[in-house]
């Protein structure tokens, strides 16, 4: 019988909020950077992600990410409604905080999750679209994948895949999705990419919370106010320190100017890729993980994005899937014994890892990208996906939403 | 030597751009308006709350031209603003009496370029 453990239940309470704070965050991270016809648009699909998919969770979602297994490829319904889900600690999904303080905390990744796709297909998607699409993303993409990796028999986890808070569940799954998304959907009217941000401080402040946030969801996810979150804590201020740098360092170097856009951009690419990390890698090790970020990220934004033409609004692809990717597999490289007992990678001599984590990045890529590409067929038959080219001209905000973000001119 | 100056819809923009750059009309100044017609007005739902402005968002072009552009230049920007409803906007044609290029303080038809 496990026992509750107060301090434990403290932080992570402290971190779900933090972790849900995130998703407004993102609401302006992304609303900066899109022209400012489309900022609501934004803001709207990242709230309703907030409380449709919130209500989701309880009703059916949480059942199927870490109920239990059925053939180590989901969780079963017995949990839906949270049943047999209450203060009493489960044993496997921390043994020291109640059971349903556990279901709250991963509520607020199964939202965050959704909502990073939306800047892949921003300022062009019809909104009764997106949500149908949504509803059916969380529930056939996230929730699945969630249990491969993290769920009480996911095969993933049996398999020995490392991957401390999410940077294939959350990363990877919206980022490779994101991209699908764009290609199919295709690119904005107008022609010229990318189109001018409206409003960068408001990028920049979201840039900022989802940092603050982000210790919450890397350290937050030791369940537990011990070693292992402090470890994950200092990863994630130095990958994500040594990401802001790096990104400064190339944006100088080739584009003549260091950005304020670059050092955002650098910092989310660090977060990204420091998470599946975080708690098993020294704070040395998170150094090279930042930089590699920024070095993987500045070659996606800046040199393939404009070769293959694809129009991912907002770099979800390049910053949070590719970087996603150089996270797990640098997970396979940098984890330490010496650090977490549970996780060994390349530098303690254990070799297999990197191909256990490369593994975990192709099953999730293949799953998700097929997976996206059908639940887009059928949201745009039901739906249509797209809006009209007038409508897009128009803008998003009041073309979809009878609303305008500013009154400029009265 | 004219002056044109077009009201038209916000959305509409790059349909004029475009069609103005087909009829070699290049250079132009775009400006954010508010302005009314005789188009009733869009409505704008604020918390529920539908509010009629008598005011629109318009966009003003104001082009200079040598006098062979004049037809030309009408006929694109008719082409690219239209939508054949109420709220299309207008064109207005000025006398344009003289036009000087800052830079070199060229005069007349080679200052609109």
């Amino acid at each position: 019988m496990e026992k509750i453990v107060s301090a434990d239940v403290a932080w992570v309470l402290i971190a779900t909020a933090l972790v849900m704070m995130m998703t407004p965050a993102l609401a302006f991270f992304y609303g900066g950077l899109v022209r400012k016809k489309n900022v609501l648009s934004i803001m709207m699909q990242c709230f309703v992600t907030i409380c449709v998919v919130g209500l989701l969770w309880v009703l059916y979602g949480y059942s199927m990410a870490f109920g239990p297994d059925k053939g180590g490829v989901i969780g079963g319904l017995e949990w839906s409604f949270l049943r047999h889900v209450g203060i009493t600690p489960n044993s496997f999904y921390g043994p020291t905080i109640p059971h349903m303080l556990f279901m709250a905390f991963q509520m607020m990744f199964a939202i965050i999750t959704p909502a990073l796709m939306i800047g892949a297909f921003a300022e062009r998607i019809k909104f009764s679209g997106f949500l149908f699409f949504v509803i059916m993303w969380a529930t056939f993409i996230y929730n699945p994948v969630a249990h491969w990796v993290w769920g009480n028999g996911g095969w993933l986890a049996k398999d020995g895949a490392l991957d401390f808070a999410g940077g294939t569940v959350i990363h990877i799954n919206a980022g490779i999705s994101a991209l699908v998304l764009a290609i199919l959907l295709g690119k904005r009217e107008g022609g010229v990419f990318p189109k001018a941000p409206h409003n960068l401080p408001f990028a920049v402040f979201g840039a900022g919370f989802l940092w603050f946030g982000w210790f919450g969801f890397n350290a937050g996810s030791a369940l537990a106010a011990n070693g292992t979150a402090v470890i994950a804590f200092t990863t994630t201020a130095v990958a994500t320190a040594a990401a802001g740098t790096m990104w400064m360092i190339l944006d100088w170097t080739f584009n003549k100017a260091p950005t304020m856009l670059g050092v955002a951009t650098g910092i989310v690419a660090g977060l990204v890729a420091i998470t599946p990390a975080a708690g098993f890698v020294s704070p040395m090790s998170s150094i090279a993980i930042g930089a590699g970020a920024s070095i993987v990220g500045f070659i996606f934004v800046t040199k393939v994005k404009p070769l293959f033409g694809y129009d991912d609004s907002l770099d979800v692809f390049g910053v949070h899937g590719m970087c996603g990717v150089w996270g797990a597999i640098a997970t396979g490289i940098f984890a330490s014994k010496g650090i977490n007992p549970a996780g060994s990678g390349l530098i303690d001599g254990n070799a297999i890892q990197v191909w256990i984590q490369i593994k975990a990045v192709l099953t999730t890529v293949v799953f998700a990208s097929i997976g996206t590409a059908v639940l887009y067929y059928i949201s745009n038959l039901i739906f249509g996906m797209r809006v009209t080219k007038r409508e897009e001209n128009i803008g998003l905000d009041l073309s979809q939403h009878h609303e305008a973000g500013y009154t400029l001119m009265e | 030597m004219k002056y044109i100056i077009a009201v038209v819809r916000p959305h509409k923009i790059e349909d004029v751009k475009k069609e103005l750059l087909n009829e070699d009309v290049h250079l132009m100044t775009i400006t954010d308006v508010l302005g009314c017609g005789r188009q009733q007005g869009v409505t704008e739902v604020y918390r529920g709350v539908k509010e009629v402005d008598n005011l629109l968002r318009k966009v003003k072009i104001e082009v200079a031209v040598n006098e062979e552009y004049v037809d030309r230049t009408i006929a694109a920007i008719k082409k690219g603003a239209r939508e054949g409803e109420i709220g299309d906007g207008k064109i207005f044609v000025l006398d344009l009496e003289q036009c000087i290029r800052i830079r070199t303080g060229e005069t007349g038809k080679e200052a609109i370029g």
